[in-house]
């Protein structure tokens, strides 16, 4: 077990170095890199300045050497726009993200695995073909549009519900948020829904697949011979069957809301590291840009990580074949 | 005669596809007694498994019970309303499976698959279901077996994985365990092993069994009674010796003939000419016909199972009782 | 009458499904009008000379300075909604197509070579594919699309980029699987060259798997490309595609002026919908484990 973990952590430096230097070879050595480093307006001194302080007049793979240790040292660089050091900036937009990101993981899980496992359980029911139907639409259409007709309908249309901002926030360990006071749920609550449905639709087609599957097994006769109740059998048996791809996506799919978020943050100004990407390419602002894949694809490597370790955990089989 | 624990009764179980009913169980007949162990034998698609299957109500759709009657102690269950018939699973009737592997389920332990059984008929805590748990493991041959519930299927081997399948199926002490093949998918000498313990236990706790096989040798090790099938009907039963002694159905003697004890060393095996007929296009008359050597015109015919003291055939001119005449 | 082509065959059970045969019904119709907009609008919505300011933002069914219905409404640069649609349609399909199409020629090759050649190559590229896979498709293209500008060959290298790895993915899978069976053994072992084997045995019994992939992608990158124009990163404004025309509308919707981004959209959807039924038919019919 302990081989597989570090053989794991071993190949996530190895992808996190390559991916290193692809951005530099993306951002860096295709563009011009002191566009990176120094603000357009600087002048010509400046530039020249900068140039020798960043060792650009250096080989190129002394260049990505230090890009590297600049990385390692936290050293992403200060935003054109904001004036801060990146990490700073990104930093404190982070929290918005994360908790729109979770908010809607954890709703179209909670939602989304019962419904579909029983679309799974009663694949001819009147019941099922509707969620399957809702599942469709929530895999085709765009979370842009949804968005929109979500802010049409319940903002503008009735005024039920703010049309976009974060709203109150409350403080806990240090870090504001929305979800703990009543007017940031209700601005939360929107944007949630909007970037939700798509995982939604996900987790309904995976429960609903893995049940299909899993009602046809052994197991599950060998339990209703038993004696067993189908609610046993759903809750017990069933759900932990079902339960790996489902953490596997659920996982996965935490992380790609981060980027998801760009639209739904976009839409619903919502004050996240989405909306912040999108700004900093419109405004050519390149250090937050840069700041920004590093850090996604980290937290890919991490996210994917964390993802094979639980595999071990909760398939027992698995455990046995890596220890 | 003692009044029969399980009584089957015309039972037929049909399966709806795009071309039609499959007769998978067409009007089978027989009964259990208390702590009698029966065999049923015959090939893969003669209706056997599904006849175990359809006496605990497990007919999943497209397949349902299509007549008949199935009673257990004289009390009807055919037609019960599901929970009902879930009462009955696994503590009056159980069930063991070919494949342990595919039974157990591989993500819970041992002992908490075993306390979900036990919890399905009644209310117990968490150590008097252990208890109960470490118990039915022990009466099956697993050593230390209060450590051994905390083990994954996996950590098993197949024949010790079927003894925790069996231990189920003991936990509630039912009166009947249907066995389906439960020794096909282990080794050779398992197989004998849990035989032996099987037929010990059956013996010991007075549980009636089915015994339900392909293979006519095992069925004959362990089975008092023996029920040959052959597309979806019941063609011969009687006491097993006198079944092996004397078949009286022209299939179950090609079976015996082909049994690789009963070939001379050196000799090929003795097979049955042709193929089990797909249950979409019976024969007309006995499904057996095409392939039997003592076929004539009159095999058109259905004949009808014709019962004599403990023995009965579904043959128009069975064996032995033709030579007699 | 039974046909005896496969494609016949399947063309007989597809169908049996109603939706799937009206969702392609309404596909074809769409890329039909999509196809036909230059000739059946009533204005060019690219043409700016066209564009009469005091006809912005109008209701539908109103009466414009040029005198035709505009039935859709008009758009914040006096734009008839209708013909705007339409346009924006032809476009979303074309670079839907063009996306499609390199994505599965480069995903394709990439896969069934990787396949084919085995070893250490193999793992090097299929390691790289799966890295891309774990990646939101729509931040590869944000990237790309912000790293090379604006415009219609951009957009396409962003949506391709972000799409042949799923074609690769497939393809290896189904090659991998193609050649280790016996029949393709049998075929390397003739002096045949190994490149025909390729592409006369493997590749087409790769085909179905792909196809599926292909309906979808061709769905996705749609939907991707009304993404990023709605996020301003697609095509130009003087040519507004569907996201484009949404993204403009956006800001009017909060005063109650929806049809500027409603009727767009709902163009979009019926379209990516259409297209995602005919996928599902499609793979129920290809899926054998669904079969019996």
């Amino acid at each position: 077990m302990i081989g597989f973990v570090i053989h794991r952590v071993m190949q996530a430096v190895v992808v996190m170095a390559v991916i290193s230097l692809l951005v530099f070879i993306g951002v860096y050595a295709i563009g011009n890199p002191i566009d990176v480093l120094i603000s357009p307006d600087a002048t010509q001194q400046m530039r020249e300045d900068a140039i020798r302080a960043y060792g650009l007049d250096q080989p190129l793979w002394k260049q990505y050497l230090d890009f590297v240790t600049r990385l390692l040292h936290g050293d992403f660089g200060r935003s054109f726009v904001y004036n801060m050091p990146v990490l700073e900036l990104i930093g404190s937009r982070l929290p918005a993200t994360t908790e729109l990101a979770l908010a809607a993981v954890m709703g179209a899980t909670l939602l989304g695995v019962p419904l579909g496992m029983y679309a799974g359980y009663r694949p001819e029911s009147g019941l099922a073909k509707a969620i399957m139907a809702i599942s469709i639409l929530g895999f085709s259409v765009p979370t842009f549009w949804i968005g929109l007709v979500l802010i049409f309908t319940f903002a503008v249309q009735l005024g039920w519900l703010p049309a976009g901002g974060r709203g109150d926030t409350a403080m806990l360990f240090g870090i504001e948020w929305s979800f703990l006071t009543r007017n940031g749920l209700t601005h939360l609550f929107l944007p949630a829904l909007n970037l939700s449905l798509f995982k939604f639709a996900m987790m309904v087609r995976l429960a609903r697949a893995g049940t299909r599957e899993t009602m046809l097994t052994d197991t599950v006769k060998f339990a209703r011979a038993a004696g067993e109740s189908e609610w046993t059998i759903l809750s017990r048996h069933v759900l932990r069957l079902i339960a790996i791809p489902i953490v596997t996506v659920f996982g996965l799919e935490l992380g790609s809301t981060l980027a998801f978020a760009v639209v739904t943050e976009t839409i619903f100004s919502w004050p996240g590291v989405g909306k912040l990407i999108i700004d900093s390419i419109s405004s050519l602002d390149r250090p937050v840009m840069v700041a920004y894949l590093m850090l996604v694809a980290f937290f890919f490597i991490l996210i994917n990580l964390a993802v094979d370790l639980s595999y071990a955990a909760l398939d027992p089989r698995l455990r046995a074949r890596r220890a | 005669m003692t009044a029969p624990l399980l009584q089957v009764e015309n039972l037929a179980t049909h399966f709806m596809t795009r071309s039609g009913p499959l007769k998978a169980v067409d009007g089978v007949s027989f009964s259990v007694q208390p702590g009698e162990i029966v065999g049923l034998v015959g090939e893969s698609g003669s209706g056997k498994s599904v006849t175990g299957f359809s006496i605990l109500g497990l007919i999943d759709p497209p397949g349902r019970i299509a007549g008949g009657s199935v009673k257990l102690a004289g009390e009807e269950l055919v037609g019960l309303p599901p929970s009902a018939l879930r009462a009955i699973r696994g503590r009056r009737i159980s069930m063991v499976f070919q494949d342990p592997s595919a039974t157990l389920n591989p993500v819970l332990t041992i002992g908490h698959q075993m306390r979900l059984a036990i919890e399905a008929h009644e209310t117990v805590g968490e150590k008097a279901a252990r208890d109960r748990a470490a118990e039915a493991l022990l009466r099956v041959g697993i050593p230390d077996a209060a450590r051994r519930l905390d083990a994954h299927p996996h950590q098993f081997s197949g024949g010790m994985r079927q003894r925790v399948a069996i231990a189920i199926a003991l936990l509630n002490r039912p009166a009947l365990i249907i066995c389906d093949e439960p020794t096909t998918a282990l080794d050779v000498s398992i197989q004998a092993q849990i035989l032996t313990e099987m037929k010990a236990l059956a013996r010991d706790l007075g549980t009636a069994m089915i015994w339900i096989s392909h293979d006519l040798a095992t069925v004959s090790s362990i089975a008092s009674r023996l029920l040959v099938m052959y597309a979806g009907r019941i063609i011969e039963e009687g006491p097993v010796a006198d079944v092996l002694r004397a078949p009286h159905h022209p299939y179950t003697a090609g079976l015996l003939a082909s049994l690789p004890a009963n070939a001379e060393p050196g000799q090929d095996l003795v097979q049955i000419p042709g193929s089990t007929p797909s249950l979409f296009a019976l024969p007309p008359g006995c499904a057996f016909s095409p392939r039997c050597p003592h076929a004539r015109p009159q095999c058109g015919t259905m004949p009808d199972l014709v019962r004599e003291g403990a023995r009965g055939v579904r043959c128009h001119f069975p064996l032995e009782i033709r030579g007699r005449a | 009458m039974e046909p005896t082509s496969p494609f016949g065959r399947f063309w007989q059970e597809f169908r049996q499904n109603r939706i799937a045969l009206g969702a392609l019904i309404v596909v074809a119709l769409i890329v039909l009008i999509a196809v036909l907009s230059p000739w059946i609008t009533p204005q060019n919505p690219y043409d700016l000379s066209n564009l009469v300011l005091t006809d912005a933002r109008r209701p539908p069914g109103f009466i414009g300075s040029k005198g035709f219905t505009h039935w859709l409404g008009t758009d914040a640069q006096g734009r008839d909604l209708f013909s705007a649609i339409l346009y924006g349609l032809r476009i979303s399909i074309q670079v839907g197509l063009v996306a499609g199409a390199l994505a599965f020629a480069i995903g394709v090759t990439l896969g069934t070579f990787a396949a084919y050649l085995g070893g250490r190559i193999e793992a090097l590229i299929m390691r790289v594919i799966d890295l891309q896979l774990s990646f939101p498709a729509i931040l590869l293209a944000l990237v790309l699309a912000a790293v090379l500008g604006q415009g219609k060959g951009p957009l396409i290298a962003a949506l391709v980029t972000a799409q042949y790895a799923y074609f690769a993915r497939t393809a290896h899978g189904a090659a991998s699987a193609e050649r280790s069976k016996e029949y393709v053994e049998a075929a390397l072992s003739t002096p045949l060259p190994p490149r025909r084997v390729v592409f006369r045995h493997i590749l087409p019994n790769c085909l179905p798997p792909l196809i599926v992939v292909a309906t979808v992608q061709i769905a996705n990158s749609i939907a991707l490309e009304a993404t990023l124009s709605f996020l301003g990163l697609g095509l130009p404004v003087s040519e507004p595609s569907l996201g484009m025309l949404i993204a403009n509308g956006f800001q009017y919707m909060l005063s109650g002026r929806y049809w500027i981004s409603i009727y767009p959209g709902v163009a979009l959807i019926v379209l990516i919908v259409a297209i995602n039924l005919v996928g599902d038919q499609i793979r129920d019919q290809l899926n054998p484990r669904l079969r019996r």
